[in-house]
């Protein structure tokens, strides 16, 4: 009864047209002191049916970039600069009519926070009907037989029982997968999960995966799946950004990622990974140091105070990311990585 | 080890009564738990993992008595505490910490981060006003977040943030023994490795003793003594660690560790993962006999009938299944 999955089915067609580009992006908070910079000018785009995978630091501005996009940062936090382009439209400048279209129906949003975003008082049947009525029309008993079809589809046991449940009575796990399901319910074009999977098992993550893959190729869903879980993703995105202190500091396909991390930061995050091989009780190995506080940032390279490879430069100028190799498809913002490659 | 037990649980177990339906017209009940008996030992770390709605929070609370357990005991320092009404309980709060898993709902968002970490240190007296300002940077310095972070809410904090705020408070407390229930899985690597080097420096220095449960099994394998695996409600095995990865005497423990994935793209889209077919069956009606045997790959046919008997099938090595025919006589 054990069943051998994924296959990988043919690579979904990429079109090479952008659906997300995020251009310059800076997110400012007010503090006592004057506005600090949390996100400083980031780039990213997402083609259409690419899968793009953020890792990045605790803390480096993962989740703030993804409400951002959507209008959704907490008070006291605002965009200053930059675009956000879903589907040739400016989101930052769309309307709030419009802009609540977009939201929860091309593009699906998973939070990182279940507790918070579900609605503690309504039962989950009804919070995951209501953008099925609202973004696709459908009626109440129809919304309710698609929310069912949902649940069981990110895999909740019972899953027409549980429609009647309110989230405290489910494990930790089944409300993070109803906020999958919310994020699924309208098939959406662009789909944004902020640590979609921290607190489910081995075998749902891969559940999960292949649910998300298959949407992919079905319907050239595009992802972009925030995580610290560089193993589960290793066989799902195509490329991977990694962010420090709110910028992109390695943009590279997959396989060139893990082939050939080339940023000191990445190179870390690559080394903290404990392996199932590992003795118990050896120390992992971790970055040393913290990363700066929004408004503290150095003043050159934003990792130069815990690169082991620090040099001069490094704290006098900010390296910009620039590919590496004949295509320039793998980029590092890194003084280091870049004179490496020019030498080899 | 030969250590003492520290905790002794016997014949656990803990249903929660819910309504169903549009109006809430039909009663039924979650068996969350069902007859679980281990025992943890001092200075330890015990892991439990298994399939998402499996009972592991629940364990943890029901251990530390915040649910009401439906019938069993949890032996500490003699004292059977799921007995105790939340008076009697107090003497043992301080020592039995929590980690929650979903760290904000648990943090009061008007209380900021120094209050929420200095508060249990105040309340036990663990040390005094004017050490406190040192105290609480000690803590959040440990955790890794600058000591500025005091003066902030939870709400002005990222997911993994929020997460270490908990566990440094749950440290405060100077406890014994602390459940972490997907402590560090908002973590980066890079962050998770700092605490857990954390976690198990405070244990060699205090003895301390850790239930953990997770998911990330290259996670449980570095840091456990020992491993408990739960499904749907039940132990399915428990036994050291080199035993438990090593020699997975249950079916769903050999399912469940062919699942792990590795990071390397190319074996990731090559693998064969062994996914269990099969839904999960509900905890509002769990399968009879074996929990376990709508899913089992040899399961026969005494395994519907009958709970198979926990018991212990090599040293050390407990386990509940028909087929497992180690350590049984003849
Ligand atoms: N409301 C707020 N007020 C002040 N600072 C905030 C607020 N929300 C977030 N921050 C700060 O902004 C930074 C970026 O937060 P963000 O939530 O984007 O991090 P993240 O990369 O998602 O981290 P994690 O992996 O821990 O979820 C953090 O240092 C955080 O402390
Ligand atoms: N307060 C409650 N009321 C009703 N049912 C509950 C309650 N708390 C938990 N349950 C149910 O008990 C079962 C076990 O839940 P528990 O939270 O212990 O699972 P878990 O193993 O921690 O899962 P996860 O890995 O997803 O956190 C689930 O079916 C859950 O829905
Ligand atoms: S630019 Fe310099 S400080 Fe920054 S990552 Fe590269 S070597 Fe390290
Ligand atoms: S008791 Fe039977 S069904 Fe249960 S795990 Fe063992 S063989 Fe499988
Ligand atoms: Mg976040
Ligand atoms: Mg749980």
């Amino acid at each position: 009864m054990m069943m051998a999955s994924n296959i990988r089915p043919e690579p979904p067609a990429k079109t090479g047209e952008r659906l997300l580009d995020v251009k310059g992006l800076t997110i400012e908070i007010e503090t006592r002191t004057g506005p600090a910079t949390i996100v400083d000018g980031i780039d990213l785009h997402v083609d259409k049916g690419e899968t793009l995978g953020i890792v990045g630091e605790s803390g480096c501005g993962k989740s703030l970039t993804m409400l951002s996009m959507m209008r959704l940062l907490p008070n006291k936090i605002k965009v200053t600069k930059g675009e956000a382009n879903f589907a040739g439209r400016d989101l930052q400048k769309m309307s709030n009519s419009d802009l609540r279209k977009v939201r929860g129906g091309d593009v699906g949003f998973i939070f990182q926070d279940p507790m918070t975003s579900l609605n503690p008082v309504m039962r989950i049947g009804q919070q995951l009907a209501e953008p099925l009525i609202y973004h696709r029309g459908m009626s109440k008993a129809e919304a309710r037989k698609r929310a069912g079809e949902l649940l069981k589809l990110v895999g909740i046991p019972g899953a027409e029982d549980r429609l009647d449940a309110y989230p405290h009575e489910l494990s930790g796990g089944m409300r993070q997968r109803v906020m999958i399901a919310i994020g699924l319910a309208c098939n959406p074009q662009l789909l944004i999960a902020d640590e979609p999977t921290t607190a489910l098992d081995v075998t749902i993550q891969a559940q999960i995966v292949d649910l998300v893959k298959d949407l992919r190729d079905k319907l050239g869903m595009s992802v972009v799946w925030i995580t610290h879980d560089l193993a589960l993703i290793a066989g799902l995105v195509d490329r991977i950004n990694v962010l420090y202190a709110g910028t992109v500091v390695e943009d590279a396909p997959v396989d060139a990622l893990f082939a050939n991390p080339s940023h000191p930061y990445t190179q870390g995050l690559l080394a903290s990974i404990p392996k199932l091989s590992d003795e118990r009780s050896t120390r992992l190995s971790s970055i040393g140091g913290t990363p700066p506080e929004p408004g503290r940032r150095p003043k050159g390279c934003p990792f130069a105070p815990r690169c082991p490879l620090a040099e001069a430069i490094c704290h006098e100028r900010v390296p910009s990311l620039e590919g590496l190799g004949q295509d320039g498809a793998h980029r590092v913002a890194c003084f280091v990585a870049q004179r490496k490659l020019e030498a080899a | 080890m030969g250590a003492q037990p520290l905790m002794r649980i016997e014949n656990l177990v803990k249903h929660f009564h819910v309504r169903l339906g549009a109006f809430g017209e039909r009663a039924a009940t979650v068996h969350a738990l069902d007859d679980v008996n281990f025992d943890i030992l001092e200075g330890e770390t015990l892991s439990l993992v298994g399939e998402s709605g499996c009972g592991k929070s629940t364990t943890g609370f029901t251990l530390l008595n915040l649910h009401r357990a439906t019938e069993g005991k949890v032996i500490y320092q003699g004292k059977n505490i799921v007995e105790l009404d939340e008076k009697a309980m107090r003497p043992y709060r301080r020592q039995l910490q929590i980690v929650f898993q979903d760290p904000y709902s648990t943090l009061n968002p008007r209380m900021t981060i120094g209050e929420a970490v200095g508060e249990p240190i105040l309340f036990h007296k663990l040390a005094t006003k004017a050490e406190l300002k040192d105290r609480i940077a000690t803590l959040l310095a440990d955790v890794g977040l600058p000591p500025r972070f005091a003066s902030r809410y939870p709400h002005e904090l990222s997911g993994g943030q929020r997460q270490r705020v908990a566990i440094a408070r749950a440290l405060a407390c100077q406890p014994k023994f602390i459940v972490c229930d997907e402590a560090i899985s908002a973590l980066d690597v890079s962050v998770q490795a700092q605490i857990i080097n954390l976690l198990l420096d405070l244990q060699q220095k205090y003895g301390l003793t850790y239930l953990f449960i997770a998911h990330d099994l290259a996670v449980v394998r570095h840091i456990s003594d020992r491993v408990g695996v739960m499904y749907l409600g039940r132990l399915a095995e428990l036994a050291t660690r080199e035993e438990l990865f090593e020699h997975p005497l249950h079916p769903y423990t050999k399912a469940l560790l062919s699942a792990v994935p590795e990071a390397d793209p190319a074996h990731e889209r090559s693998r064969q993962r062994q996914i269990l077919q099969g839904d999960v069956p509900s905890p509002l009606s769990p399968p009879s006999g074996c929990r376990f045997h709508t899913r089992c790959p040899i399961a026969m046919e005494i395994c519907g009938k009958v709970v198979p008997e926990w018991r212990e099938a090599r040293a050390g090595h407990m386990v509940a299944c028909h087929a497992v025919t180690e350590g049984l006589p003849g």
